[in-house]
């Protein structure tokens, strides 16, 4: 009641003498609570980092690696050129029956422009892999500095558990190798040799794939999350564990 | 056994000469079935090790998506066939009810026997078993339930074998603590089985503590049929009227099947219903796929019809005089329970794990076929539990259960 008496007494502003920076932050943050910015697939109220992890705030904050190896997706971006496939392939000896990395193509309906979109997946190097718990020989494991998802081909026996556990379909057996193949963000092949970018964030033209490690704070893809204005999503984040591959839109 | 055994001093010779003379026995009948069997099980050899060398990616159906075929769900059905081997005639020599000692000794040879043909069909899946055997011991994962199922099963089967020779040689007691531990280790293997489906948390069909419950009573549910079906050939095997206390036996089997039938189908409903109230994602479009899909046939023919329907009214109607409708019932009981473990694996497979993503790729049902090589190899696991049961016929001499037991 105070508060009524106190909100009649005062004086209206007016909307002419808000600023129009203040009205476009209003309006953004009203897009975003209501998900429009997601094209309506996600409710967003607070920072991505917090949402995405669909877990306590202590697990988004506390990244559990050093660097942590990240990749944030602009979906919107993505025009199927194919170019990050193939340099993955190329970098890693990806036979063609398989592929670590992949370019998925769905009908956006109600939209007025831009009626397409493509999805890039990949290895999620989730922080709880359901792979790595459910390989029998420990053939496949998360490596304890960087996280990464790795495979350690010797020790795989092909029974093909940890691609029935992934819900990323993101593994595929290589014949010749006589194991399981996955991405492993080009660690072999790029990272371990001193390279900052996966191939296919590299061969990216587009600027799609953006690779990073998401413990620094002034690295581009832990700002891409942390922020309030652009929703950020991670795939099936009900299989509970905990991805590192983030989308976003523009 | 035992007596035959310390008559001819126990000397190898004097075994050998036992042995042949038993399969002598036989007629022409029977090792025409043993032919048949043994080139069926040889062609599954074959199929098997073609794949494995020559790569399963050309001479199996599996795909990325669908990794996991027939060959798996045939390794489930001759796995859950003898862990319910093991449990339900464990109620007669562990747990101690007089009237089903008659089927212990067959059913025990049994349980060996089809955890072995399980054995034979997984190594012809899984694609490096060489690996698997080194692998498995010097690194260990704990927390993996395909790992303790593995282990667990190599316990159990040791336990099994001296079970069986422990019976063999009417020593009861030691009999009694292996049959014990066996079925133990056996309850523990065939539940992490289940987990390895359950514990999927991607996999929403068969993900919950469903799978590990399900798996156990399903074992038992086959566990009746097969003890009846082996146990009424045997006595056509070897040209035998059976008894009293094994026809009460086989009719305790029965009721035992009658009960496990509604439980099972109480389970498959619930299953069903959970499945279709609120539509959860990705169970949902599985369920459906089994009531009006491509699986719809092997759901209510197969399964309600073979496995539960059909066998709970024979059941019902055949009483201990009527061994031949017992033996039919048993026959479909069989044929449709693994057309049940071939649904249950390959359907939690066909709903795409990006179904809910709307994407062109993943639209819709992923298709599973199994091929020639898995059929074959499939075929040849049946061949060699058909085999080893024929052979087990005659050199163990009918598995006949002493007086003094």
């Amino acid at each position: 009641m105070i508060l009524k008496k106190e909100l009649d007494m005062s004086r209206n502003e007016g909307l002419e003498n808000l600023g129009s920076e203040e009205r476009r932050h209003f309006l953004k943050m009203g897009l975003v609570v209501t998900g429009l910015f997601a094209g309506g697939t996600l409710l967003s109220l607070s920072s991505g980092a917090r949402r995405v992890f669909a877990s306590s705030g202590e697990f988004a904050e506390k990244y559990p690696y050093k660097p942590h190896y990240s990749m944030l997706i602009h979906v919107d971006r993505c025009i199927d050129c194919e170019r990050c496939k193939k340099a993955c392939a190329k970098t890693n000896h990806v036979p063609d029956y398989g592929y670590r990395t992949t370019i998925l193509e769905r009908d956006v309906s109600g939209a007025l422009a831009g009626k397409r979109e493509f999805v890039p997946v990949l290895c999620n190097h989730c922080n709880l892999p359901q792979c790595t718990r459910v390989c029998p020989t420990r053939a496949t494991y998360k490596d304890p500095v960087n996280g990464i998802v790795q495979m350690n081909k010797s020790k795989c026996i092909g029974c093909l558990t940890c691609q029935m556990g992934c819900p990323y379909n993101a593994r595929y057996f290589n014949e010749e190798q006589m194991a399981v193949d996955k991405c492993s963000f080009c660690w072999e092949s790029r990272l371990s040799k001193g390279e900052a970018l996966t191939a296919c964030a590299e061969a990216c033209p587009a600027g799609v794939r953006i690779f990073g490690d998401l413990s620094d704070p002034n690295d581009k893809v832990y700002r891409g999350i942390h922020q309030i204005e652009k929703t950020v999503w991670v795939l099936r984040p009900e299989a509970g564990t905990k991805p590192n591959i983030f989308y976003t839109r523009g | 056994m035992a007596k035959h055994a310390s008559g001819g001093g126990v000397t190898l010779n004097g075994l050998e000469s036992m042995v042949v003379g038993r399969l002598k026995t036989s007629g022409n009948g029977y090792y025409f079935a043993l032919l048949v069997t043994g080139l069926i099980m040889m062609a599954g050899s074959i199929a098997g090790l073609q794949a494995t060398i020559g790569g399963h990616h050309v001479f199996y159906g599996v795909t990325r998506e669908v990794s996991w075929g027939i060959l798996i769900a045939a390794y489930v059905f001759f796995v859950v066939t003898s862990t319910g081997l093991c449990l339900v005639s464990s109620i007669g020599h562990v747990f101690g009810v007089e009237s089903f000692m008659p089927i212990a000794k067959r059913s025990v040879f049994l349980s060996i026997v089809t955890i072995l043909a399980g054995f034979f069909v997984i190594s012809a899946e899984i694609k490096v078993p060489i690996r698997m055997m080194l692998y498995n011991i010097i690194s260990p994962n704990l927390t993996s339930n395909i790992w303790w199922m593995g282990t667990l099963y190599g316990v159990y089967l040791v336990f099994m074998i001296f079970e069986f020779i422990f019976l063999l040689l009417n020593r009861h007691k030691p009999a009694l603590v292996c049959g014990f531990s066996g079925a133990v280790a056996g309850i523990a293997a065939h539940s992490n089985l289940g987990a390895v489906f359950g514990l999927l948390n991607g996999r929403e069909f068969w993900h919950g503590p469903y799978m590990p419950i399900y798996f156990i009573t399903s074992a038992m549910m086959t566990g009746t049929a097969v003890i009846l079906f082996f146990h009424l050939v045997a006595a056509k095997v070897n040209n035998e009227r059976l008894d009293d206390k094994m026809l009460r036996a086989l009719d305790n089997t029965r009721k035992v099947g009658i009960l496990l039938i509604c439980v099972i189908s109480f389970f498959t409903i619930w299953k069903i219903v959970a499945a279709i109230a609120g539509q959860p994602g990705g169970k949902y479009e599985a369920v459906m796929a089994m009531l009006a899909g491509p699986y719809a046939v092997n759901f209510w023919v197969f399964e309600v019809g073979l496995a539960l329907l059909l066998p709970l009214v024979l059941f019902l109607k055949a009483g201990v005089k009527r061994p031949g409708m017992l033996l039919v019932a048993s026959a479909l009981m069989i044929v449709g329970i693994f057309i049940m473990r071939y649904d249950l694996v390959i359907v939690g497979e066909i709903v795409p794990v990006f179904h809910e993503l709307g994407v062109r790729e993943f639209s819709g049902l992923l298709s599973y076929r199994p091929s020639l090589h898995e059929l074959v190899v499939t075929a040849g696991g049946f061949g060699m539990v058909g085999f080893l049961f024929l052979l087990g016929e005659k050199i163990f001499g009918g598995h006949k259960v002493s007086e003094e037991h």
